[in-house]
């Protein structure tokens, strides 16, 4: 895990002013144990992520509690934050999700392999720069959706549908989720092209 | 990593990442995407979607002493959670339900084995083991079943499923998977309905009797 700490920080490269604040914040707090970053994500992601879980049905106060145990997570593990593979919006959703989930079965959920990236591997701006542009696009994808499609949306990925309802369902923003996946293929050729399988 | 043919639905996927997937076909799709670089981009996507939904959730104010009390625990001890390895054919998903420990087969008949993960009215989560050239056991199903091969290779009506493939078959789908010649086939089989304890032999012989 420490590896991560030995590589260029992404904030060397020419292209920092153009990432988001978020960003920047996540990787102060992963490269520098950054406090101020961190209260920073606290300021942006503590109430979203409160209104977030209260619609999956928690109290104010359950909320809260999950709140803490997401942002905690956000610190210990920020190590495995990768700008290149996610946003960071998209890292903390899996977190919350996660949270919920082994609260409300009591068992922790599967998940899959961390990939382990090359030590000393070169952040790569442009990449995730383009993670940013399509976290942007898909958020206007959701803006133009109709406000029933989008509740369908909004139902799937807080929980509320079962896969064979998200199946039966046609007002997914599928073509942005395509263009995204082909984005992340890409990358991750290129990080695994030297790993061992 | 590039021979895996058969993936995971998008909305199985999209159900995956917002947590709501029975516990024993979220074994296998974690399963599945630790050895399949095309659905794991699919998955990060699918969160991108979940990330841009938590973006424009409405905020809700947070009480003021949150932001204190969370700070005054960043350098608290704590345990973080164990983290499985793969271990040979085994994904790390797979060494999770298995606990660590090694397969502990038990023997069905006919050569074929199968070790029990976890089995409840919710579903089940087992590995099989088919020698080559025989026919998968308990392959009628009650609800749904995702089959994923972790060695060798088994063949059905619907396709060749080679490892890293993962099959996914409801109760109408009638087929007959038999392991190909060669390596032994081992397959983690995880389904939403509760397992029928019975002997190879007489549930081979189901369809003869229409039971
Ligand atoms: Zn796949």
């Amino acid at each position: 895990m420490a590896r991560r700490y030995e590589r260029t920080p992404v904030s060397q490269t020419e292209t920092e002013t153009e990432l988001s604040e978020q960003t920047h914040w996540m990787i102060a707090v992963r490269d520098n144990r950054d406090r101020n970053a961190f209260a920073a994500l606290f300021d942006h992601f503590a109430p979203r992520l409160k209104g977030f879980i209260i619609r999956s049905g928690a109290s104010a106060h359950q909320a809260e509690e999950i709140v803490q145990d997401v942002m905690l997570t956000i610190w210990r593990k920020a190590a495995m934050f990768d700008p290149h593979r996610a946003q960071v919006s998209a890292w903390i959703y899996q977190i919350a999700r996660n949270r919920q989930i082994d609260i409300a079965r009591k068992e922790n959920r599967p998940m899959p392999e961390e990939l382990k990236e090359e030590p000393g591997m070169e952040p790569d701006a442009s990449q995730i720069l383009a993670i940013e542009q399509e976290a942007g696009q898909l958020k206007q994808a959701l803006a133009t959706l109709k406000p029933e499609q989008r509740e369908i949306v909004e139902k799937a990925y807080l929980g509320e549908l079962t896969h064979q309802e998200i199946s039966a369902q046609t007002g997914l923003p599928l073509g942005t989720i395509k263009s995204r996946i082909r984005l992340g293929l890409e990358r991750l050729r290129h990080e695994l092209k030297d790993l061992k399988q | 990593m590039s021979a895996i043919t058969h993936h995971i639905p998008d909305a199985m996927l999209a159900a995956y990442a917002a947590g709501n997937l029975p516990h024993a076909f979220a074994v296998a799709v974690a399963s599945h995407v630790s050895l399949c670089a095309e659905c794991r981009v699919a998955l990060e996507a699918h969160q991108a979607v979940g990330g841009a939904v938590l973006e424009d959730t409405g905020a809700v104010a947070v009480s003021s002493s949150l932001k204190d009390n969370i700070l005054a625990q960043l350098d608290a001890p704590f345990t973080p959670e164990p983290v499985y390895e793969r271990n040979g054919i085994f994904p790390g998903p797979v060494m999770e339900a298995m606990n660590g420990r090694a397969p502990r087969w038990k023997k069905l008949g006919m050569g074929v084995r199968q070790d029990i993960l976890s089995a409840d009215a919710n579903g089940s989560v087992r590995l099989l083991y088919i020698p080559p050239r025989q026919a998968v056991p308990d392959h009628s199903h009650n609800g749904l079943e995702l089959t994923l091969v972790l060695q060798g290779s088994f063949s059905d009506e619907t396709g060749r499923f080679g490892v890293g493939d993962l099959e996914i078959a409801d109760e109408n789908l009638e087929h007959t998977p038999v392991a190909d010649p060669g390596e032994a086939c081992i397959c983690l089989a995880a389904t939403d309905a509760r397992l029928r304890f019975r002997a190879l032999v007489p549930r081979l012989l189901q369809p003869l009797f229409r039971i």
